[in-house]
């Protein structure tokens, strides 16, 4: 009889399931998986290192580049940061406004996630879906900052402008006609805030749609319920958070416990899991996008009744165009800032975010100069990836595919 | 926030206390605390922090190397005039009889010391954040502890910082490189390290395979590194 013995599979790193470019190696007992070792890296662009020859606020344009479905999520884990270090606080206008697009970030990323896991799992519509409602939020990034995924909005001590007061229009086109401008143009009419408020008050809908399809789908629970268990001390163990530590009933998240921005005065509640297993963390996610929606409406309705600043004034920050052209010293100033930036005090800083993912925290080690010493970028995907080998374990090769998507894995993070 | 500075003092306090002996320096700075420990005692007073009740620093949510060796270096000396402009920055000049220039900043005395390992821990349970930093002793060759046995999570933080620093950690079940290139040679994120890399890859038509070959960019630099006091 001959010897039989566990062989070595390769999966990725240009597999569809693997979510950008990971490499699993797994060693397989027939279809059970015995060892799974991932192999990451290809995406790792040295961030940090970069990071280290550029003046501190040249590097918020990389943050977006980490996790490129939560963007402005990861500038503001850096922005704390350096805020920590400078000991300013931003005004109260620009902390609801980051409050506001640190959740429809979370939506961005939650849709992304809920998209692409149901379509590995087999749910093709999901993805159709799910891009629907991300293309609208997207319009909100380009609204208020030019760009649709690479934002550069926040800045050390607020946010690069205030929001603007009219919403760009689509425009008749060989592509898209009278009558389709006119019905994609409908709820365009009035200001971000108007087409956000349209958009929360839509969105409710979308996620009973969503769930209607999946949550008591025979085959989606049939995937889902079981696949990759982590109990609440393996989960602390591994170093998860974010959802993936909710899922396991630990109910810990910085917006709560170290509040941030304006998260203290914003009401909303944390859904956590009890099984932590993968169906668990999709109903957490789900509810977290609900929970999204209903920090939206309160950004929204405290930004209508409270104009303001949204950049603090001083040194770290560029003067008006008005004030560069009557007042010298400010156009020094100008001058100063954007050839040379600013020097932070000698010094470390952690500060972190509850980012879409989990934590996503900036070390910043500063010896005085204007660039980082070290910048160490704490991303949750990477310590989850990490939590694979054990997750994986014991289960089929099919349910790799679902376990890589409850860990919502984006290698931009991951390998930085 | 005067809740959270009490906190951080009383657990300064008892740290002071409970492990006083063991620990260089405890620092109280910008609303955070951090611990100094040699790294003799880098398991016990990790474990300490662990285990712990009124502590209970359940997660490491980070951990990172860091190269000390040019730390307060310079590139442009902001204290006194100069005749040279803008690529005084790039290109070192030698040292004129007449005016001197650029001389780069001595670096503090901060640690002869190259490496250290940084950790940050968080107590879910207590609900606060504390930063643990060791120094390796040996520069050629520098070893810290693994702390893999008591945070599962170290694992690959540790194969990161091995990676991209080339520090030691004793007793780690599996170092491996991580994140860089198989086959690849040197640690990236040594301030010795160059910004552009050493080799670069490209397709050989004639050989038909990918090549390695030394790297054809010129190092560059946009913004001079600048010290100023605030």
């Amino acid at each position: 009889m001959p010897e039989i013995r566990n062989f070595t599979l390769n999966f990725g790193p240009a597999h569809p399931a693997a979510h950008g470019v990971l490499r699993l190696v797994l060693e397989m007992d027939g279809e059970v998986i015995v060892r799974a070792d991932p192999h990451i890296g290809l995406l790792h662009r040295g961030t940090e290192k970069l990071a280290e020859t550029k003046p501190y606020n040249q590097s918020i344009g990389y943050m977006d580049r980490l996790d490129y479905v939560s963007m402005m999520s990861n500038e503001h884990g850096y922005v704390l940061a350096l805020e920590k270090l400078l000991g300013i606080t931003p005004p109260e206008r620009a902390l609801y406004i980051r409050t506001m697009f640190d959740e429809i970030t979370r939506i961005l990323n939650h849709l992304l996630w809920i998209g692409t896991h149901a379509l590995d799992i087999g749910a093709m519509s999901m993805f159709i879906y799910a891009f629907r409602e991300r293309e609208d939020l997207m319009d909100a990034y380009e609204a208020v900052s030019g760009a649709r995924l690479h934002a550069s909005y926040y800045r050390p001590g607020g946010v690069y402008r205030d929001l603007p007061d009219s919403m760009p229009q689509h425009e008749v086109s060989r592509f898209c006609s009278e009558q389709e401008a006119k019905r994609l143009n409908e709820n365009r009419q009035g200001s971000l805030l108007d087409f956000l408020e349209d958009f929360t008050q839509r969105f409710p809908a979308y996620v009973a749609e969503y769930e209607s399809l999946l949550t008591d789908n025979r085959i989606w629970k049939q995937r889902l319920v079981n696949v990759g268990v982590v109990s609440p001390e393996r989960a602390l163990q591994l170093g998860l958070t974010g959802p993936m530590l909710r899922g396991s009933g630990v109910a810990w998240d910085i917006r709560k416990k170290q509040a941030y921005a304006a998260y203290d005065k914003v009401e909303f509640d944390i859904p956590v899991g009890t099984n932590g297993d993968s169906y668990d963390r999709y109903l957490v996610r789900m509810e977290e996008m609900l929970q999204s929606n209903r920090i939206i409406k309160q950004c929204i309705d405290w930004l209508r009744k409270n104009p303001g600043a949204v950049l603090v004034d001083d040194k770290n920050t560029p003067p008006t165009r008005l004030a560069m052209k009557q007042d010298m010293e400010a156009l020094i100033h100008h001058f100063k800032l954007m050839t040379e930036g600013y020097c932070l005090p000698v010094g470390e800083a952690y500060a972190a975010v509850e980012h879409p993912k989990g934590e996503f925290g900036c070390y910043i080690l500063s010896d005085g100069a204007n660039k980082p010493y070290r910048l160490k970028i704490r991303a949750p995907g990477f310590p989850h990836l990490a939590a694979m080998d054990e997750m994986v374990k014991g289960h089929m090769l099919a349910d790799v595919v679902t376990i890589i998507g409850t860990q919502d894995i984006v290698f931009g993070e991951v390998d930085r | 926030m005067n809740a959270v500075t009490k906190k951080l003092e009383d657990i300064q306090h008892y740290l002071q206390t409970q492990l006083g002996d063991q620990l260089t320096a405890i620092k109280y700075e910008f609303n955070e605390l951090s611990l100094e420990v040699p790294v003799e005692h880098w398991l016990e007073v990790a474990q300490f922090l662990h285990q712990d009740a009124s502590l209970a620093c359940q997660q490491l949510i980070d951990l990172c190397g860091v190269d000390y060796l040019s730390f307060g270096d310079a590139e442009w000396d902001v204290t006194t005039a100069s005749r040279s402009g803008f690529s005084r920055a790039f290109h070192p000049i030698e040292a004129d009889p007449l005016f001197e220039f650029a001389q780069p900043t001595q670096p503090p005395a901060l640690n002869s010391q190259r490496y250290a390992v940084v950790v940050h821990l968080l107590s879910i349970e207590h609900n606060f954040r504390l930063r643990m930093r060791t120094w390796a002793t040996n520069n050629d060759f520098p070893v810290v502890p693994s702390l893999v046995q008591i945070w599962a999570v170290a694992n690959w933080y540790e194969r990161e910082a091995f990676d991209m620093f080339g520090i030691l950690f004793a007793r780690h079940p599996d170092l491996r490189r991580i994140l860089t290139d198989y086959g690849f040679v040197g640690h990236p994120f040594r301030k010795d390290f160059p910004l552009i890399g050493q080799v670069e890859m490209r397709y050989d038509s004639e050989l038909k395979r990918v090549v390695y070959q030394p790297v054809s960019l010129e190092p560059r630099v946009l913004v001079p590194r600048v010290i100023r006091q605030p």
